[in-house]
């Protein structure tokens, strides 16, 4: 994954140019920057999710706009909002997502299960606690076959076991041959994590 | 970018980790079909909205103007035409908002699955919900509005394309009114154009037979309007989504 001269602006202001970084199987790239720098959008346009102003993107070392359906199914992003349904169980909300992504039905009781969250497969997740929701959220990581994370602020709401838990499953992708791209105002205690702070490409007028 | 190339090993691993192979199309639509029918299921209270409104306000007619058998009759086929219209526009605001508002949207929208046939699974499961029964209720009220028997048929499947229709266009106006709070009085304006002809040969069709004639003509125009609708939404829609996630 790499992008080029990426450049964002909102409503004719600049958010940022001229930024360029790249990935390679077993990076992690942390996003630093204060509130407002941008992260968050930098990570949606990474996802697709928006357009950029400028600039082109390349996963496996062509252009992305030729392959976008290759490069989704490669991909899971986790973003501000869990982006599950309150409504549903844990269990009911990865397998619809499991429907968009390649995974088997099994690996999902697993996740859960992974992800600490065991014994709530089955309550509405409406009823558990913010954190408890990341965690479902994070649950997309695991029974997703995809190569590269994107993920914003992956530790908000979540308590020391679980950033541990994140951390040992960031390793674990890692070394596994997979990409990570996340936003986080902690520093991770893991070797090795490459920082690029969008501060130096902050547009200024 | 020069970064992206460090050791061998790591360019090994790049090799060995082939990319996921695609799920049929299908897989996705029936994912979200799924899904969206069973929240439906969970949320059986607001389901019920729609279809309450449609059977009170249709039920309040013959209070209103009177119990004349003559007069209810003429009037039955546009009432239960314009009241099925409201129910579903009613209804077509939230179709994407809760999406929206969870984030599920735009998991949606960078999956890998076609955005189109995704967004076709909703407004199925909409038309379900909503299209659906307000089709199989109408014989009740054409019942109370003194609807000549000869009407019934042509109501039945009248209804069924018409309120399809009105799904169909609804979603493009609910997706791109999605980013904003208030958006119903501008999903209105937005369809209502789309929902005139749908309106117009759909309560011709009832009001032909029942004035015992052929229904054949405005049917036959209902069903060319629905299938174009069926042809533009989906696309209509998904483009609108991506347009107006980022308001």
């Amino acid at each position: 994954m790499a992008f080029a001269a990426l450049g964002f602006e909102r409503d004719d202001v600049p958010l940022f140019d001229g930024l360029s970084g790249a990935v390679a199987a077993g990076d992690i790239l942390q996003i630093a920057g204060g509130n407002g720098s941008g992260k968050t959008t930098l990570l949606r346009i990474l996802s697709t999710a928006l357009a950029a102003t400028e600039g082109s993107l390349l996963w496996r070392g062509k252009a992305l706009t030729r392959q976008r359906a290759e490069y989704l199914a490669d991909l899971v992003f986790v973003g501000h909002s869990p982006g599950i349904k309150l409504a549903l169980t844990p269990r009911e909300n990865l397998s619809w997502l499991a429907r968009l992504y390649p995974v088997r039905e099994q690996d999902i009781a697993e996740a859960l299960v992974r992800v600490g969250l065991a014994g709530r497969e089955d309550v509405p997740c409406r009823t558990l606690s913010a954190g408890q929701q990341r965690r479902v959220a994070l649950a997309r990581l695991v029974i997703a076959r995809a190569t590269l994370w994107i993920l914003d602020e992956p530790m908000t709401a979540i308590d020391q076991d679980g950033v541990a838990l994140i951390e040992k499953l960031l390793r674990a992708h890692a070394e596994a041959g997979g990409a990570v791209i996340l936003s986080s105002h902690q520093a991770l205690n893991i070797d090795g994590v490459r920082v690029l702070d969008l501060a130096e490409y902050a547009c200024h007028d | 970018m020069t970064e992206a190339l460090r050791t061998p090993a790591s360019q090994q691993a790049v090799q060995e980790r082939l990319p996921p192979e695609l799920l049929p199309p299908g897989e996705g639509f029936v994912g979200i079909l799924k899904r969206d029918l069973l929240l439906a299921f969970r949320h059986r209270g607001e389901l019920a909205n729609p279809l309450i409104f449609f059977i009170m306000v249709t039920a309040l007619i013959p209070i209103a103007v009177g119990p004349q058998k003559a007069l209810l009759s003429q009037l039955a086929p546009g009432m239960i035409w314009v009241m099925a219209l409201l129910g579903t526009l009613l209804s077509s605001d939230s179709l994407f908002q809760s999406d929206y508002a969870d984030g599920t949207l735009e998991q949606l929208i960078i999956s890998p699955q076609p955005l189109w046939l995704l967004v076709l699974a909703k407004i199925s499961a909409h038309w379900l919900v909503t299209g659906l029964p307000i089709t199989l209720a109408a014989p009740i009220l054409g019942l109370m509005l003194a609807l000549p028997e000869a009407g019934y048929g042509t109501l039945v499947l009248g209804l069924a394309m018409g309120t399809a229709t009105f799904s169909l266009f609804g979603a493009i106006g609910a997706a791109l009114t999605v980013a904003l709070r208030k958006g119903g009085v501008l999903l209105s304006l937005i369809v209502m154009p789309l929902y005139f002809p749908v309106l117009i040969f759909g309560s011709a069709a009832v009001q032909r037979v029942v004035d015992g004639g052929s229904a054949g003509a405005p049917l036959a125009l209902l069903g060319a309007v629905f299938a174009f609708a069926l042809l533009l939404s989906p696309f209509a829609t998904a483009a609108s989504l991506r347009a107006g996630i980022n308001g």
